[in-house]
């Protein structure tokens, strides 16, 4: 998937990765795509919930040897 | 409107600090209007870690002497066993990268969330405003802590 930013979360836990992903998107234009790196397996339910309440675009979530690469974009 | 969120911390054990601004800062990232009320052990949270803390009175003065507080001399609450449990603790977590208490308090305050310390506790214990860390945004009572909780739809007790 094309993303227009990456933010590496590889090596963070929970809340680091959303915290992140929070912060960075502030700095996105609307309909810009975000992919976070992150391998704390919690990204999978965490990133969904994140988006849910804040009203994002969750593209998709790719898993790959441990490692996963969240696609968001900002909608807000 | 911003959901609210508010956080009562009681507690000074440094486990329950740590999950409580972990909470507070997903919050926050969900854009939710965080408060945290700080009381009673939980005070030790966010004294400041420099100097002493200055109180009226013999028992006041010792209870302050063993209290000290201060965010990098809370114990966890579970093996501490003399500082040598808790500084492990604080190994394992800098080993897989995880903040530590002072780094998740700026980060707290950066995310804009609310510190309130409870003046009826620091009245009880003789600590005054000059105890605390510069992050702390007010000082009230329950009246305070409860007008924002009627708002709020998660409201936890640390």
């Amino acid at each position: 998937m094309k993303a227009d930013e990456t933010l590496d979360c590889i090596g963070l836990y929970c809340p680091m990765p959303i915290a992140h992903t929070a912060s960075k998107l502030k700095e996105l234009e609307k309909g810009q795509v975000l992919e976070v790196l992150a391998d704390d397996e919690g990204i999978k339910e965490d990133m969904p919930a994140w988006c849910k309440v804040t009203g994002n675009d969750l593209l998709g979530i790719e898993e790959e040897a441990g490692q996963y690469k969240v696609y968001v974009r900002k909608s807000e | 409107m911003p959901e609210k969120v508010t956080l009562v911390v009681f507690s000074g054990d440094l486990d329950k600090a740590l999950a409580a601004f972990n909470i507070a800062i997903g919050a926050a990232s969900m854009g939710m209007e965080v408060s945290m009320f700080f009381t009673f052990w939980g005070l030790n949270v966010i004294k400041r870690n420099q100097g002493s803390v200055k109180s009226k009175g013999i028992m006041r003065r010792m209870l302050n002497f063993m209290n000290r507080g201060g965010s990098k001399r809370l114990h966890l609450s579970k093996f501490h066993m003399l500082g040598m449990g808790t500084r492990m603790m604080k190994r394992l977590m800098k080993d897989v990268n995880s903040p530590q208490l002072e780094e998740l308090i700026s980060m707290a305050k950066g995310m804009g969330v609310k510190f309130i310390a409870c003046t009826t506790s620091m009245g009880i214990m003789g600590i005054g405003k000059e105890a605390f860390i510069p992050e702390v945004d007010s000082f009230a009572g329950v009246a305070t802590y409860l007008a924002e909780a009627r708002e709020g739809k998660v409201n936890l007790f640390v």
